[in-house]
């Protein structure tokens, strides 16, 4: 079943397309990857799917409903969950005033379950700008999952963790699984490869290919334009 | 004892201490006292907004004139008696700041700096326009016999320090509940990060919004407060240096902070009021202490208090 699909999404900056007439669906309860080159417009189109950016031209549609009039927040309330690449989270105030801002009440135990899912659980008092970089990753992801979303957007979450963070992403984002759909923009290729039941690969602010991880893997015309394996090796 | 009860503790006993010195200062600073705790509810108006919310605003001198004139003309010239006419202050401040932000909060930053500073000054030429009623900068006084509240008469220093500490400690009592609860929190997290905010799903416009006629109101009714309490109502009060004292005091006593605003406005008061004893160059000492604490306590006096020894402080 489709959760989230988009009609000719099309943003155009000035004169620059970004985002070229893009047909695109996510089914319910799959981890769909979203990956391609730098500049190929993948930030710019979940920033269109959550609102935040407003389209030029197409529609968007969430569980059969068409959100395309509605601005970023309503969205979010109606199940969206949206985490930023670069990170924002709020700097000055604690981990618990920044996860109870996601989860929408000052409840302490909610708040340190929910900063236990990234293993933060003993800072909760600590000021979040206070957080080393790769935390404060980790803490933007957890108050992604705080909410709840019925669709959690990631963009780049794995960008500046460690090796051993990276690990525990994964197993996070497979715990996640069963409850939530999730659309991941990454550019580690192990985390897509290991996490994807589907990838979408765009490029130019088009659509390139979609398929299973096997079959984007087996895709020579994404093999040309991104994965940067040379024909003679296939 | 819970972050929440200490602070009521202290913020009740600031309530009661001040209680106290109505009984046990000198009439002269018994009168400064209740000066200050009128202005400091401006102040707390304003607070709201800029420490808070994160917005400055040039123009909160309208909102304080608002409730100043909405009192003062329909008691001078429509004869109302002061629980009314303090309610109809009110409700001008309330409405204008509503207005206001409509307008205003299309802009952000300097824009709504600028935007707010000519809505003001707008308000302040209107006064001037309608001097027949207002009588402009000369303004006029509302008599002693009009001052009467169930038999209590506002001109008497007792009651009038009583009253004016009642009009403080229900702003103060008001933004302290405000912010203590998810209201007020997220008024700090607009202020903090709004696209963040944003897009945890707040509706930062409607926030924004309730945070200036909030703030407007409040200052609205320290206004009406001053017109009711001290008797004069004139264009001065409209002027952008009445937009630019409470930002001043709330700078000094530490933006963001519940007390901030007292503390920035007794501290402004009386240290005008002392070194303009010693010398005329007054405005020079009150200069080189505020480049003093902009270099060593650029969050204000609460703020660096916070900062440095209670960080519970609301």
């Amino acid at each position: 079943m489709t959760l989230l699909h988009t009609e000719k999404l099309t943003k155009i900056f000035g004169g620059l397309t970004a985002v070229n007439d893009v047909n695109f669906e996510v089914a319910k309860g799959e981890v769909h990857a979203l990956i391609g080159p730098n500049g190929a417009g993948k930030s710019t189109f979940v920033g269109l799917v959550s609102g935040r950016i407003p389209a030029t031209d197409g529609a968007v549609w969430f569980e059969g409903e068409n959100v395309s009039k509605l601005p970023a927040h309503a969205r979010i309330k109606l199940g969206m969950a949206y985490t930023f690449q670069i990170t924002a989270i709020y700097a000055k105030l604690s981990l618990y005033d920044n996860v109870a801002l996601a989860l929408g009440q000052w409840d302490r135990d909610a708040a340190a379950d929910a900063l236990d899912k990234v293993g933060l659980r003993d800072r909760i008092d600590q000021i979040a700008g206070d957080l080393a970089y790769g935390h404060q990753r980790l803490l933007e992801i957890a108050m992604g999952v705080a909410q709840s979303p019925r669709l959690l957007i990631l963009d780049e979450p794995t960008q500046g963790l460690a090796e051993s963070e990276i690990a525990d992403f994964n197993n996070l984002i497979n715990g996640l699984r069963a409850t939530t759909t999730i659309l991941l923009i990454e550019h580690n290729m192990d985390v897509v490869m290991g996490l994807a039941d589907r990838i979408t690969v765009l490029d130019m602010g088009m659509i390139l290919a979609t398929g299973t991880p096997d079959e984007i893997r087996a895709n020579q015309r994404v093999q040309d334009a991104y994965l940067g394996t040379s024909h003679a090796e296939t | 004892m819970s972050d929440t009860s200490k602070s009521m503790a202290l913020h009740l006993g600031l309530i009661a201490v001040l209680f106290a010195l109505c009984f046990a200062l000198p009439a002269y600073h018994q009168g400064n006292l209740a000066r200050v705790m009128v202005l400091a509810t401006y102040t707390i108006g304003y607070n709201v907004l800029f420490g808070y919310t994160g917005l400055l605003s040039l123009g909160h001198a309208m909102f304080f004139a608002a409730g100043l004139y909405g009192l003062g003309l329909t008691m001078h010239h429509g004869g109302w008696s002061p629980v009314p006419a303090f309610l109809f202050g009110l409700f001008c401040a309330a409405f204008l700041s509503a207005v206001v932000a409509a307008l205003a909060l299309r802009t952000i930053g300097v824009a709504f700096m600028i935007v707010t500073l000519m809505f003001a000054q707008a308000g302040f030429l209107t006064i001037l326009y309608f001097g027949e009623w207002t009588r402009g900068d000369e303004g006029f006084v509302i008599q002693q016999a009009a001052r009467q509240i169930l038999g209590f008469d506002l001109t008497d220093p007792i009651v009038r320090y009583l009253a004016a500490l009642l009009l403080f400690s229900s702003a103060l009592l008001i933004t302290l509940r405000m912010m203590h609860r998810p209201f007020g929190r997220l008024l700090v997290a607009v202020r903090e990060n709004e696209e963040r905010t944003r897009m945890l799903g707040y509706d930062v416009y409607r926030h924004k919004l309730l945070a200036v006629i909030i703030s407007g109101t409040i200052s609205g009714a320290a206004g009406a407060g001053y017109g009711l309490l001290f008797g004069y109502v004139g264009a001065t009060f409209a002027t952008v240096q009445y937009s630019i004292f409470p930002l001043l005091y709330v700078l000094l006593g530490g933006a963001g902070t519940i007390l901030g605003p007292f503390v920035g406005t007794l501290f402004m008061f009386y240290l005008i009021d002392i070194t303009s004893g010693l010398t005329n160059a007054y405005m020079l000492f009150a200069g080189c202490i505020l480049v003093l604490l902009t270099l060593f306590a650029r969050a204000g006096l609460m703020g660096e208090i916070r900062k440095r020894w209670a960080r519970w402080l609301p």
